[in-house]
């Protein structure tokens, strides 16, 4: 059986008798093949019985939760149990060396600043990114590549808004709480990408917490973070794109509250579900030389940084070709 | 070499690595550093389980992962046997098998091994007289593989494609 990503939207109990999970709500009790899952997104106010967890952990499967405004809380992530005590080592080194920590900092950022201008062209903007990328080569500071990652991103952002729909556009990226229906979107899409970077770590034996672009203390799971330079635009952005091009993602699926623009019920329903056929959708590998699906290449993604940190092949950042 | 000179004191190679040193020693690097795939399942080793039973009891047909050990009247021979699906794995059966009689003979108990071929409908006996060198060379490879600070050039072959660490030696 194909494992698949489980999102709950709807309130109600996941719940454990004898060895099936059920999720119960107000239209009953639904039991759940937990062969099957590959990871949980919870989006309501879901009470999860202690069985349940137990459950959960004994088959590796991760949890994640998301806030009343669809925004990553956290994860339940059970007792890691692919360890590699070699490969840890291998890891904290590249942290600890600093030449070896700028060079996959810097590759991450080269990484995500290939897949806007990628996104960019594909939307008719032709743009590149090579003067700052440029600039990028000589700095000797992980502040500094942040500094450059920041000025790709804003020279992004302009270019993307050119092309945006009237109402739709980013303007100032603004974050904690957005402050417009683009912006409420591309965090909302980012929060959900974030998690699935998470999941996919948990399935190798990287260990999610030890970084190199992103500070280790910046986030429990910062490797998500790393991680997630590559994929923010290759995914989250090009969903947003089409959301809002296409029409699905309407004004009226957006509510301004005190604290900022926020996708409602209806608005997180279709984007989730965009986002989960998204997922599934397969590309063909030139290198595998097979079908594989967009969740894949974050795992492969996480392959490649697992022999770079080896010593088998040098990290290099995948490039949407599709 | 002999057992003699060789320090083989412990013998904490599993049967399994000297197996995949005949499939693919890219493959025992990552697998002996514990970077494993989601479909690997490790055997029990043989080493673990004669400590923990204190040799042989009154058990007959003991199963440890896909290998059957046949346990034979007092004073006979102990037969070891493993199921295997196909051929093409044949070498890596073989000395896998042989570093089971190997293991055993080091620790005193006379045995010899039976691959089983049920698909071919075939069995193959196997002993180790005269092949203690192979398997003696065979764990000092293991072991200089596995001491490598990086994992070995992966090299394209017919079994790739099947193997679980396709994606993570081709991408
Ligand atoms: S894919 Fe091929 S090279 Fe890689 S471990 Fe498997 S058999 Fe060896």
């Amino acid at each position: 059986m194909r494992k698949r990503s489980l999102t709950l939207l709807s309130d109600g109990t996941l719940l454990r008798k004898e060895n099936t999970l059920y999720f119960e709500n107000a239209q009953g009790r639904k039991p759940l093949a937990i062969e099957g899952i590959y990871d949980i997104y919870v989006y309501g106010h879901v009470n999860i019985t202690s069985q349940a967890l137990h459950f959960l952990a004994q088959r590796g499967i991760v949890v994640h939760f998301f806030n009343h405004y669809g925004y990553y809380d956290g994860s339940f992530y059970p007792r890691e149990c692919l360890n590699s005590g070699e490969l840890i080592i291998k890891q904290v080194e590249h942290y600890l060396h600093k030449e070896k920590r700028l060079k996959l900092a810097k590759l991450f950022v080269v990484g995500g600043a290939k897949n806007m201008e990628r996104n960019l062209r594909r939307w008719g903007i032709n743009v590149d990114f090579s003067e700052l990328l440029k600039e990028l080569e000589s700095v000797e500071k992980i502040t500094e590549v942040m500094n450059v990652e920041a000025r790709i991103r804003q020279e992004y952002y302009a270019l993307w808004d050119e092309h945006l729909p009237e109402g739709f556009k980013i303007v100032k990226r603004t974050r904690r709480p957005p402050q417009n229906e683009m912006n409420a979107l591309i965090s909302f899409l980012n929060s959900r990408l974030y998690a699935t970077i998470v999941s996919e770590i948990y399935n190798t034996q990287l260990i999610p917490t030890v970084s190199y672009l992103h500070e280790p203390s910046e986030r429990r799971f910062s490797l998500a973070l790393d991680l997630s330079e590559i994929f923010k635009p290759m995914i989250a952005d090009r969903i947003a794109n089409r959301l809002v091009k296409q029409g699905i993602a309407r004004k009226e699926h957006f509510r301004a509250e005190l604290n900022g623009v926020l996708l409602n019920d209806e608005g997180k329903r279709a984007v989730i579900k965009e986002y989960n056929e998204e997922m599934v959708k397969s590309v063909r590998h030139p290198k595998l030389k097979k079908n594989v699906t967009k969740q894949r290449l974050i795992r492969l993604e996480a392959y490649k940084l697992i022999k770079h940190l080896v010593g088998a092949q040098e990290y290099d950042p995948l490039v949407a070709w599709f | 070499m002999s057992s003699e000179e060789y320090p083989l004191n412990n013998l904490l190679i599993r049967g399994i690595e000297i197996n995949y040193l005949f499939v693919c020693p890219t493959k025992l690097w990552y697998f002996a550093k514990g970077i494993t795939m989601e479909q690997e399942s490790e055997w029990v080793d043989l080493g673990r389980f004669l400590h923990e039973r204190s040799y042989f009891g009154e058990e007959k047909d003991v199963q440890i992962g896909p290998i059957s050990i046949d346990f034979i009247r007092r004073g006979g021979v102990i037969e070891v046997h493993e199921v295997k699906h196909g051929k093409k794995m044949e070498k890596a059966h073989e000395m896998q098998a042989l570093y089971y009689l190997y293991y055993l003979r080091r620790h005193g108990i006379k045995a010899k091994g039976v691959l089983h071929y049920p698909k071919l409908n075939e069995t193959k006996e196997i002993t180790l007289d005269g092949r203690e060198d192979d398997i003696e060379k065979a764990i000092m490879e293991v072991e200089r593989i596995e001491s490598l600070p990086a994992p070995p050039r992966p090299r394209m072959k017919s079994i790739c494609r099947k193997c679980a660490y396709y994606e993570l030696c081709w991408v």
